[in-house]
């Protein structure tokens, strides 16, 4: 299963954090930091994969922001790759070409779709259009 | 009292911020204004004030107090209301706080809400953090859900199921009627749901996992019309349908056929299907391909399937995707030892990893080549992890020399080949050998008696060419002590040293600054040992003077092998004590202190009582400080006059 979704950027500043196994909050920023670091140490030609602890870091790089995800030792990394990817294309398709500046001024709308795909550490829906229809639903309430 | 700022322009003044004290500063002061806004009881701006509690807590923040109004806004009539008050819920409480019980109600009554979105809330945040009290008093209505024909409540019902069933175990029979439809559904989102479900149950069951084996067929059907049927656009990624499902489908396929013959045989067939026409251009493919011979591998396949997944992950390792060839690795490593003779022929390919650029890949490579070594392959094998020894990272040197070790112990062909190649990792990789191996190393080179000239030769050199690697000089040192009569007297094959030079490498050793203090112990017991084997006695003596001694230890001994006693000598009386086949009495020494400079000595006299009459042998272990730290010296007395003892 997957422990947490985290998304930094390059100063290893937290732009989402979310997290499927409780994690006290004064370790929350230390395990941020040391995730982030691993990440940001490793070079091109080095695999996503890295061993941390007793879990994995899957990472996936989109232009200034990395997307860190952490699970347990049984769970199929070339999956969870793919997962992040998918992730991805529906905030594009939720926000028209998403940039970070999205991300960073729509943090409750992000999370929705977030539980729309990612409930307690499992995937629940992966297709596009299901996964916005709450949200789209939501924005035509707030307009009216 | 004005509005307070939204979350957005919150954020804003956040961004300008230039120092962490600029930017606490701001937090706290809006802290402030959303606690004062919070005791006012303000409906209308709760909503937007929890929100920036949350962003406030994501930077690390404390945001307790904002958990009571969070249960408000889930409370509250208003959808925006009840969104933000949950996500609080799932972002700040955890089932530590006394205050998410007080959530139950709520959650109840959501559950039973008109509107499904709401009902999804309750679900999701249930499934996130309900505690056990919770799940047991609302298990009744997820239940419900489970069997509801609303396709977007019953893929949240199934994995708020599993939450359930983790907090109370007692419960999961509850779920089992509702369980026996779920894999007839259409929608995807339920059917993956499913599966999470029914794989929870049958890794926490026996019971349950015999009786989901009937579920078989079923799955493999599931999982051929996904892969037979053409382009469908609702969960097509790059060409392969919904390939997260065929995943989960394949994992539960891989426990319920671990252990059992039938249902192993049942999916024979898909498997080999799916391994043989799934696409492998993208990532996709092949995690679905990884997946497939995890499974393989796990459950009672028949060997022709399992030599086409080791065939698979010999692809995998040719791939230039790096992610790829990680996996491949990790996957041969777990099934080296139940299928040695497939992984063999791909141990090129896994040779070639050892010179991959990255760190993950190559301590694979390093250890799956280990697993692979044997008797006909030792020599190749060893001078490939030989080369990589030389020009690996640091963090990899130690492992690498402990299994070179290993190797060569259980495979070395020749004695002479086993201490070459001990050499080679003691003059490539000295530095990084365990501290253990040291004490082995010299029980290896003792016996291997006909060796003793040509080692103690090579280690001789090699201590001409460099003397910084700990480990080396210690193991030439002793070897020198032991054997320094075979590397003077014309047995070596070279032209042999004389006493002299012998001499001065050893004291070279004892000055240096490269050396430790256990190193200089070596050295100085190795000057002591050739006492008695070299001819010039008076050098060493002028050796061992120089180094004044402050305590005394003696271990008695009446054979090198057997038990030590030590006492301590502190230059006080000592009462009598008892070894095997000695006993000794140690009277009062002549002085406290040794004079400096060969001033004088401190004479002390060992009344033994030899009823056996056994040859007297003494090893003296010296302790004392040089230059502030710690040296201890061993030395051996061997020539005591045979009337002492006869």
């Amino acid at each position: 299963m997957i422990k947490f979704m985290l998304m930094v950027n390059r100063q290893g500043q937290t732009r989402l954090s979310r997290y499927y196994t409780p994690v006290e909050l004064s370790r929350r920023a230390v395990l941020e930091a040391d995730v982030v670091r691993c990440c940001l140490t490793r070079k091109k030609d080095q695999c996503s994969f890295v061993e941390y602890k007793d879990f994995k870091l899957i990472y996936r790089q989109y232009a200034a922001l990395y997307i860190v995800v952490g699970v347990t030792d049984s769970e199929n990394e070339l999956s969870v790759y793919e997962l992040v990817h998918n992730f991805v294309e529906v905030l594009d398709k939720y926000f028209s070409r998403v940039v970070s500046l999205d991300i960073m001024f729509n943090l409750d709308r992000v999370h929705i779709i977030l539980d729309e795909m990612i409930q307690n550490g499992h995937i629940v829906e992966t297709n596009k259009s299901r996964v916005l229809a709450p949200l789209t639903a939501l924005d035509k309430m707030a307009d009216s | 009292m004005p509005a307070p700022i939204r979350l957005r322009e919150l954020i804003r003044t956040i961004r300008t911020a230039r120092t962490q004290a600029e930017e606490r500063e701001m937090i706290q002061k809006e802290c402030a204004a959303i606690r004062s806004s919070f005791r006012e009881e303000d409906n209308t701006y709760r909503c937007r004030n929890v929100a920036k509690l949350l962003y406030m807590h994501m930077l690390g923040y404390p945001a307790h107090f904002g958990q009571l109004e969070c249960l408000k806004l889930i409370a509250s009539q208003k959808f925006t209301d009840k969104r933000i008050g949950y996500l609080g819920a799932m972002l700040l409480l955890d089932e530590r706080q006394d205050v998410h019980l007080l959530m139950t109600n709520c959650i109840k009554n959501d559950l039973n809400h008109s509107t499904q979105y709401v009902q999804g809330l309750a679900l999701c945040t249930l499934g996130c953090m309900g505690s056990s009290e919770m799940c047991r008093d609302l298990a009744g209505e997820v239940e419900k859900l489970l069997k509801t024909s609303n396709s977007y409540l019953r893929k949240k019902a199934a994995l708020c199921a599993v939450h359930v069933i983790r907090k109370v175990p007692e419960l999961m029979e509850m779920f089992l009627p509702a369980t026996k439809n779920l894999l007839s559904e259409k929608n995807h989102g339920v059917l993956h749901t499913s599966v999470v479900l029914l794989t929870e149950m049958c890794e926490r069951s026996p019971d349950m996992l015999a009786h989901f084996r009937k579920l078989v067929p079923q799955l493999v059907r599931i999982l051929k019309n996904l892969i037979m049927s053409g382009y469908s656009p609702e969960h097509d990624v790059s060409g392969i349908s919904d390939p997260f499902l065929q995943v989960r489908i394949l994992r539960l396929l891989r426990i319920l056929g671990r252990s059992d013959d039938d249902s192993s045989e049942a999916m024979n067939d898909i498997l080999a299907q799916v391994a043989t026409n799934t696409e492998t251009s993208k990532n996709v493919g092949n995690a679905i391909l990884y997946e497939t011979v995890l499974t393989i591998m796990d459950i009672k396949s028949e060997s022709g399937l399992r030599v086409l997944a080791i065939n698979i992950l010999g692809r995998f390792l040719l791939n230039n995707d790096k992610n790829i060839r990680y996996v491949a690795l990790t996957s041969l490593l777990k099934t080296v030892q139940t299928d040695h003779n497939a992984v063999q022929r791909h141990r090129s390919t896994i040779v070639d990893c050892l010179k991959d650029l990255d760190v993950s890949i190559k301590r694979r490579a390093m250890e799956l080549s280990f697993a692979l070594v044997n008797g006909n392959n030792i020599r190749g094998m060893m001078k490939e992890l030989l080369y990589f020894l030389d020009s690996c990272d640091p963090e990899f040197k130690a492992d690498c020399a402990s299994g070179v070790f290993l190797a060569a112990e259980k495979y070395a062909p020749s004695k002479r080949w086993h201490i070459d190649t001990i050499m080679r990792v003691l003059t490539t990789a000295g530095s990084y050998v365990r501290d253990d191996s040291v004490p082995n190393l010299i029980q290896l080179i003792t016996n291997s008696v006909e060796m003793h000239a040509y080692t103690v030769q090579r280690l001789y050199k090699a201590l001409l060419d460099d003397i910084s690697q700990q480990p080396l000089v210690q193991v030439a040192s002793w070897c020198i002590g032991e054997y320094g009569d075979l590397l003077v007297s014309g047995q070596c094959e070279e032209e042999e040293p004389i006493q002299d030079e012998v001499l001065d490498v050893l004291e070279g050793l004892l000055v240096s600054n490269l050396s430790t203090p256990v190193t200089r112990g070596y050295s100085l017991t190795a000057i002591m040992k050739l006492s008695t084997r070299f001819t010039s006695v008076n050098r060493i003596k002028k050796v061992v003077s120089i180094y004044g001694s402050t305590s005394l230890i003696l271990y008695c001994c009446n054979d090198p092998i057997s038990s030590w006693i030590s006492f301590n000598f502190h230059l006080t009386e000592c009462p009598l004590s008892v070894c095997q086949t000695f006993q000794l009495q140690l009277l009062s020494p002549s002085s406290n202190v040794v004079p400096a400079l060969n001033q004088g000595t401190v004479t002390q006299v060992i009344r033994v009582l030899n009823p056996q009459k056994q040859q007297l042998r003494m090893r003296i272990k010296l302790t004392y400080t040089l230059k502030g730290s710690p040296v201890q010296d061993l030395a051996e007395v061997n020539n005591f006059p045979p009337q002492s003892w006869q």
